[in-house]
């Protein structure tokens, strides 16, 4: 098996993973009955410990059946996950289809540490367009490995809706991949809430004509929490746009990395790339590491980065308090504020509500 | 009834209110005017209970309760209310989530029912109308990208909504043109009842011709100087503040 990453590469500086490399996996539990798992009155793709479980999932007519990936890259992850795989939902919407919204639910539960490596793949073809939630929960100490590659073709549209709720012992790392045709827009967005350590590891490359791509996230980490957000958005066609609004918010000692390129190549001109990443540092022990770079080799484009890292403004908590809104309800009313643009892609609404759900409540445990 | 005694504060090491006295009871207004830096400013957020102001002596009585002892939101809850010389922005948080968030955060804490978006948006319509201020108000987000009189318009707002017993202007006139003194002047004459008080701080006699107070103190060096009626307003504008301070 490919050995873990560390951080002498340098994609993996901010986050080390010897603590779960410390960890030796077991045999994958068999799922013991289930508390209510989440539905949002949606169609329902449900992996439980890794496995599709085709019983509290939904028939549906796009789905394939999972084939052995064959990993053509070098990311150690990725080559990881293609040597364990063994499970995974794969997508085909036909051209011209509107597949409305579809919910998959990773639920993992094991008294003892156990992995999973799901592979996922969606396509869509010309001008579909298909809204994919994705809620990953458990509980225990489990790793969980997911790759998913994402074809759009013409026109299609995509939009990608993550919420990373995990156990607060598990290590969830991430690699999504999308490969975006012309005029096609892949809008997605990340929640982090859950894991010891996770890590979003995302691959967007526009490759058609005027195609677009939202590649947002927030991260909510408290405890001794670590979140990490890798991006990687390539422009290789001409009148392209990608947006990053990547926000996060950090109590304890919780750490949270930014990782961020935007690559333009040189036939990629017209680019319109913007990329933001904005920290709230509720507490002194808290940490943000963030790395944007630009490597751009088309003369006439639009690219810009920015950066800040602060605490709540106290002024504006004194300003809601002198109205009546109590000190609690005030700084949650102003992170919730501060995340917003973030959600910006997050247009379903039964996803945007799930999202402030997730949020309200994370406040409250904090 | 507002019943300031001896009230003495500072920031830091240093005394900015040596010994305030000063009774506003129910149904007055009351003027407090003053040079820069005579602690106009400190005593309203000494009021209404900014961090940062250390209380050296002294108490501020508001209908019977000590209010120096009180959380912000639990001196709004009593019916203060402070229309910021500044007003903050907060980018992200709409207007009305945040009016109606407040309004019914008071009603809870006064034990009344709280309203829903329907009730509340037409009682912020109708105060919108009044106050001659434009229906987008409401949509935008807290005072960002607003001007100095929407700003100002903005409090006069929240004020009419969430219906203080004691509202304190900090210099409320400050970077308005006429047309808006006269607007947020309206806006504050119109909760004129004999359950509401107000001190308005300012500069400027300018105010005072349109909130005609009650009473007008000095305050300069941090302790009431002079009190008069209106006409003291307009000596002070003729004479200029020097020499008070020496009173």
């Amino acid at each position: 098996m490919t050995a873990l990453p560390t951080r002498k590469l340098e994609a993996f500086r901010y986050t080390d993973l010897r603590a779960l490399a410390a960890i030796s996996f077991g045999e994958t539990p068999v799922p013991a009955a289930l508390a209510d798992l989440p539905d949002l009155g949606l169609p329902r793709l449900v992996f439980l410990n890794g496995r599709f479980s085709t019983a509290h999932s939904s028939a549906l007519p796009y789905l394939q059946s999972f084939v052995p990936p064959a990993e053509e890259s070098s990311l150690p992850l990725a080559l990881i996950n293609a040597a364990q795989a063994d499970d995974g939902v794969t997508i085909e919407i036909p051209a011209g289809v509107d597949a409305g919204a579809v919910l998959l639910v990773s639920h993992a539960a094991g008294d003892a540490p156990f992995a999973f490596h799901p592979r996922h793949r969606v396509t869509l073809g010309e001008a579909a367009k298909l809204t994919l939630i994705e809620i990953a929960q458990g509980s225990g100490v489990y790793w969980h490995n997911p790759v998913t590659d994402i074809a759009l073709a013409a026109g299609a549209v995509l939009a990608h809706y993550r919420l990373q709720n995990e156990s607060r012992e598990a290590f969830h790392l991430a690699t999504i991949r999308a490969e975006i045709a012309a005029d096609a827009a892949y809008e997605s967005f990340t929640g982090v809430l859950g894991a010891k350590l996770s890590r979003a590891e995302f691959h967007a490359t526009l490759a058609g004509p005027a195609a677009h791509t939202h590649v947002n996230a927030a991260q909510l980490l408290g405890g001794a929490q670590h979140g990490d957000f890798t991006t990687v958005v390539r422009h290789q066609a001409p009148n392209c746009a990608s947006r990053q609004t990547v926000k996060s918010v950090l109590s304890g000692t919780a750490r949270g990395v930014f990782q961020g390129r935007i690559e333009v190549d040189k036939i990629a001109q017209k680019t319109d790339g913007y990329q933001m990443n904005q920290a709230l540092l509720l507490s002194p022990g808290a940490e943000m590491d963030i790395k944007p770079e630009l490597q751009i080799f088309a003369d006439d484009v639009k690219c810009s980065h920015g950066a800040t890292i602060g605490a709540l403004d106290e002024e504006q908590v004194f300003y809601l308090r002198s109205r009546g809104i109590p000190e609690a309800a005030a700084r949650s009313m102003l992170i919730r504020a501060f995340l917003s643009e973030a959600l910006e892609p997050v247009t379903h609404e039964t996803a945007r509500e799930m999202f402030e759900a997730a949020f309200e409540s994370w406040w409250g445990t904090q | 009834m507002l019943e300031i005694k001896n009230l003495s504060a500072r920031i830091d090491d240093k005394e900015i209110l040596r010994g305030v006295n000063l009774v506003v009871p129910d149904g007055e207004i009351h003027a407090i005017m003053g040079p820069n830096g005579a602690g106009k400013s400190t005593l309203s957020y000494v009021l209404s209970g900014r961090d940062g102001y250390e209380v050296t002596g002294g108490e501020a009585i508001y209908n019977g309760r000590d209010i120096l002892a009180l959380e912000p939101e639990e001196r709004a809850a009593a019916g203060i209310f402070l229309a910021f010389q500044y007003p903050v922005e907060l980018p992200g948080v709409g207007n009305a989530n945040f009016i109606r968030t407040a309004l019914n955060a008071v009603r809870r804490a006064r034990g009344e029912d709280e309203l829903d978006a329907v009730a509340f948006l037409k009682l912020a319509r109708a105060a919108i109308k009044s106050l001659s201020m434009p229906d987008d108000m409401l949509k935008r987000n807290v005072n960002v990208g607003f001007s100095g009189g929407e700003k100002k318009r903005n409090e006069v707002l929240q004020m009419a909504l969430l219906r203080p017993g004691l509202a304190i202007l900090d210099e409320t006139d400050s970077g308005l043109d006429i047309d808006a003194l006269k607007i947020v002047s309206e806006g504050v004459n119109a909760l004129r009842s004999p359950q509401f008080s107000a001190l308005v701080i300012t500069h400027y006699q300018r105010l005072l011709d349109y909130i005609v107070p009650d009473k007008v103190h000095v305050l300069a060096a941090g302790r009431i100087v002079r009190t008069g009626g209106p006409e003291l307003a307009l000596e002070l504008e003729a004479h200029g503040y020097a020499g008070l301070e020496a009173a």
